[in-house]
């Protein structure tokens, strides 16, 4: 709740599903109902930004605590209640999601032709879900949001995905459902231990070390699959490939974030000693993740299935920088986490450009796009240069404190890292070099025309924040950094109290 | 005294021989009025059990109590949305007999005399009043062989589930003394003097309840049956009477053999564990969607079963619950099927769903809630039961059935999964005829309920919690 005692933040949650009702309620022909449905869940999904950056506009950076709190009960025999509340971490990520949503929408506006009102409905709900997601301050609440996604996320893919998109729905839906059911597990294994399921309390509460450990494995099998760290990744290029192009990008922008997310919010804070004990473990994970997925992204012919294999190498960025346990590292994770989200989001709109013309992502049928499609390629460059971390723009900042906070730890990992940003590079520039550069190989590509007015405004916002996070990072960093500093201040603390009663 | 205390189920009776009578008297169909007088004797039964007192009754072979009531209104209710499907089925079918509408009534009846039963000999009274219309049901399709063989089948196992139940009750009353459960419950109170016979009697009623909740391993009559018999009669065979036969095994471990635990839980967490598993892999397959439900059905009942394993304030609740949540998405998911008819005639494939997320927006809508549910997606309200067994579980200490518990109903999401896919991602066919007023009631009630049972959970825990505490005191 704000100052003047106004529920805003369920209110960010809960207006898209009002926009989603609103749109079933619609009745009439095909046309009216499904140019209704666009506009409506444009219009709800501007205004739920709009309300999401008056959190941004009051909210206090210098406070640790969770703020905006609002608190109803719910089932109070079990200790659980409805509790939502915004730190420096999650309410960047709110914005992200609020931002994406609009952008997806209107990135869909016409590719999406049939049962739109269906579509524009699941985009609404699953922006609902990621937002209450990340406001939740009670386990229960969270999971219930955490895997209430997978339900729209199902319905995008399979409905109206690619050619193999049942087998991809299904991929994604069973290996996500199978490792948020042992996090259910330690849930309420937590509940049992500590008798409450808020999740300000039980972060004071002291979990033995042996518990840790199983918690922090059944945690893991959660988050590691959603982020998705190696060898557990496999569902993601599908998902990507046979995913609409909104559904890539709210995939890769958001739903990516949510098993990082969970690392920070959960493992690290709740579980330190397990965090600590399991860390080489996932540098060891991370490490493989950046350097194996970049060498294979090299190798793809596929547009889409390239930048969802960079992914996964930017997720092992930024696992890697969460399990520093430094500020520098978890820092950088965030800010990772934040410009990934722009820019990989902006990549597979780009793709989606092109798909839209051409009908196909196969990197061999393209060449010479540069000089029919200027607007584009320029484009297309900048966030090229973003993913690859030119210094500048967003992708630089949070990969620089990643391997600063990395070094710190052990240079080798650093180095592993370092080698990551070097393939990075390699695989991102020959990808750009093939579709924009050489000669025109086919005809028909002589008539594609230039971004249309829609396709600029759905970039505009993009291009600013992936210069504006390049330039001045700070004015984010500072969101996050006293709420990050007091975490590493907790986890040193209690590293240091368990190795001083393991020295008694 | 004592009439008064029975006063739900002497009414149940009475009405079901008058509307026996008005059904038979008068030359035209009745089918229509008697339908709509059983529904307003259960309505009147279900105002009756709400007001109904407290007490022992009938030399202690009766009882009435909060978890009676509970149950009670819960078997009431999925008795009378069955029939409420089965109205326009049976017209369409060519069953239009009035004794359908009897035959549910007195087999509810028989189940309110097994919820209320304190004596093993009102036990057995109520669960064959309970069978014989059931077994009349099943076959009620006379002239389909399939319905025909699923009425013998179920007939054939369920006098031999009968006899599984009466030889128990016979070692129980040889090695106990009394068939009464308060004094079976004195006579048990030390379980180390209890003799290896009494034992055994439980044992054998376990088996019995467990044939009549389809459990494994007494489940191979379920998809048979299940898809043999008319599909109204498979969902109220999947509804209502797994509430009284879940209600009375609570009953019996919770009250007279709770201290005996030792004794009977390894069996139910074998069979607790053998029924997710087995309806989480035998469902994959199936290409009849009734076939699917009874492996689906199976898979519930492993999970009714964990809570009862567990025991307890919160492990019985977790049943109670549990039994409340799934006869709203199994009745509202067998809608569905019924209302699945294509040129006049029903058809039972999962492929026939295909399209339906076009033709029939709302209907497919209701199934995908259901199905979400009975996966155990949250926020539908099939996660909440969940939930609500698992609890206890870890707080006991039975990892291997909570964990065995969560990867089934994993492994059966894949199968609730399909039935989205075919009804949204798969190729259409042709639309399938006007559902029936009936069935859309029953979809808007049970689709409602499964959906926003999230945002006010509080009055059923509060009921089922009522109903616990009148249990184990």
């Amino acid at each position: 709740m704000n100052a003047a005692g106004f529920p805003l933040l369920s209110l960010v949650t809960f207006l898209p599903l009002l926009g989603a009702l609103i749109i079933m309620m619609v009745r009439g022909d095909a046309a009216v109902v499904a140019s209704n449905a666009r506009w409506t869940a444009l219009w709800t999904s501007l205004i739920t930004f709009g309300l999401s950056l008056v959190i941004w506009a009051q909210f206090d950076k210098a406070n640790v605590d969770y703020q905006f709190v609002e608190q109803v009960s719910w089932l109070p025999e079990f200790g659980v209640a409805y509790i939502m509340g915004v730190d420096g971490i999650s309410i960047l990520f709110i914005l992200l999601s609020t931002l994406l949503t609009p952008i997806c929408i209107l990135a869909s506006w016409e590719s999406v032709q049939s049962r739109v009102r269906e579509y524009m409905v699941a985009f609404l709900i699953l922006e609902t879900m990621m937002v209450g997601m990340f406001c939740a301050l009670d386990f229960i609440l969270f999971y219930i949001f955490f895997e209430a996604v997978l339900i729209p996320m199902f319905l995008i893919i399979g409905i109206w995905g690619g050619a193999r998109r049942v087998y991809a729905s299904y991929k994604f839906f069973l290996y996500t459902l199978l490792g948020s059911v042992l996090m259910l597990l330690a849930i309420i294994a937590l509940w049992y231990q500590a008798g409450t399921t808020n999740i300000p309390e039980l972060s004071e509460f002291d979990i033995p070390f042996n518990l840790q450990i199983w918690l922090f494995l059944a945690f893991f099998a959660s988050f590691a699959v959603k982020v998705p760290m190696w060898p557990v990744h496999t569902w993601l290029p599908d998902a990507h490939v046979e995913a609409p192009t909104a559904g890539s990008v709210i995939l890769a922008g958001v739903l990516l974030k949510m098993g990082a997310y969970g690392f920070l919010r959960f493992s690290v804070p709740l579980l330190p000693e397990a965090s600590q004990f399991f860390a080489p473990f996932i540098y060891v994970l991370s490490i493989v993740a950046v350097v194996y997925t970049s060498l294979v992204a090299l190798a793809q012919t596929d547009m889409k299935k390239l930048i969802a294999y960079s992914s996964v190498a930017h997720m092992g960025i930024v696992t890697l920088g969460i399990f520093t346990f430094n500020q520098q590292g978890i820092e950088g994770a965030l800010f990772t986490m934040l410009s990934h989200g722009v820019v990989s989001g902006a990549l597979f709109l780009c793709v989606g450009v092109l798909y839209d013309r051409v009908h196909t992502r196969e990197i061999a049928r393209y060449g010479g796009v540069a000089k029919i499609m200027p607007a584009y390629a320029l484009i297309f460059m900048l966030f090229t240069m973003a993913s690859v971390a030119l210094p500048g723009t967003a992708g630089f900042p949070g990969e620089f404190l990643v391997i600063i906070g990395a070094w710190a730890v052990n240079p080798w990992v650093a180095f592993g890292a370092t080698l990551g940003m070097i393939l990075g590079a390699a695989y991102m520039l020959s990808l750009y070099r093939r579709v924009a550069f050489g000669k025109i190989t086919r005809d028909d590509l002589r008539a594609l025309l230039d971004l249309s007015p829609r396709e600029i405004a759905i970039f505009a916002p993009l291009i600013a924040l992936t210069l504006w996070m390049g330039i001045y990072p700070q004015s984010f960093l500072s969101f996050f950094s006293v709420t990050v500093s007091q975490m590493v201040q907790e986890h040193q603390d209690a590293i240091r109290a368990a190795s001083n009663l393991a020295g008694l | 005294m004592n009439w008064i205390l029975a006063l739900p189920e002497l009414v149940l009776a009475l009405c079901g021989l008058a509307i026996l009578v008005f059904g038979v008297i008068p030359k035209r169909d009745t089918t229509f009025p008697c339908t709509m007088l059983t529904l307003g004797a259960f309505l009147l039964t279900g105002v009756l059990v709400i007001a109904q007192g407290e007490g022992t009754g009938f030399g202690g072979q009766y009882v009435a109590d909060a978890f009676s009531c509970f149950m009670k209104l819960l078997a009431l209710g999925a008795a009378a949305l069955g029939l409420l499907l089965a109205l326009d089925w049976n017209a369409r079918e060519g069953l239009s007999r009035f004794e359908f509408p009897v035959l549910v009534l007195f087999a509810t009846l028989g189940m309110m005399v097994m919820i209320s039963a304190n004596d093993l000999m009102s036990l057995y009274l109520g669960l064959e009043l309970l069978s014989l219309p059931l077994y009349v049901l099943a076959a009620f399709d006379r002239d389909n062989p399939r319905s025909a063989e699923a009425g013998l089948k179920y007939f054939v196992l369920g006098a031999l589930a009968s006899g599984l139940l009466l030889y128990g009750a016979s070692l129980v009353y040889g090695f106990a003394g009394t068939t009464n459960f308060d004094r079976l419950a004195d006579a048990l109170s030390s379980p180390q003097d209890v003799s290896t016979g009494v034992v055994v009697g439980i044992i054998f009623i376990i088996a019995a309840m467990a044939f009549k909740i389809a459990a494994v391993p007494f489940h191979m009559w379920t998809p048979d049956v299940y898809e043999g018999a008319p599909t109204p009669v498979t969902a109220f065979f999947a509804s209502a009477p797994k509430v009284a036969a879940v209600a009375l095994l609570v009953r019996l471990l919770a009250g007279p053999f709770s201290d005996v635990v030792g004794q009977w839980q390894q069996v139910i967490v074998l069979a607790s564990l053998g029924s997710m598993v087995l309806g989480a892999f035998a469902a994959i397959g199936q290409s009849n969607i009734k076939r699917l439900m009874a492996y689906s059905s199976i898979g519930h009942v492993g999970f009714t079963l964990m809570g009862l394993a567990v025991g307890g304030e919160g492990g019985l609740r977790g049943v109670l619950v549990y039994m409340a949540i799934y006869i709203a998405m199994n009745i509202g998911a067998f809608a569905v099927l019924i209302a699945m008819r294509r040129d006049g005639r029903a058809v039972e494939g999962v492929d026939d769903l295909a399209g339906l997320g076009r033709s029939d927006p709302a209907m497919a809508l209701a199934m995908a809630i259901f199905m979400f549910s009975m996966a155990g997606i949250p926020p539908m309200a099939g996660f909440f039961a969940k939930l609500y067994v698992l609890l206890p579980a870890i707080e006991q200490g039975f990892w291997l059935l909570a964990v065995v518990a969560v990867l089934s109903s994993v492994i059966s999401a894949y199968y609730y999964l399909r039935i989205v896919k075919v009804m949204y991602f798969d190729a259409a066919k042709p639309a399938f005829d006007m559902r029936p007023t009936g069935i859309s009631v029953v979809l808007a009630g049970t689709g409602g309920f499964t959906l926003f049972f999230f945002l006010f959970p509080a009055p059923l825990l509060a009921a089922a919690r009522q109903a616990v505490a009148a249990l184990i005191g």
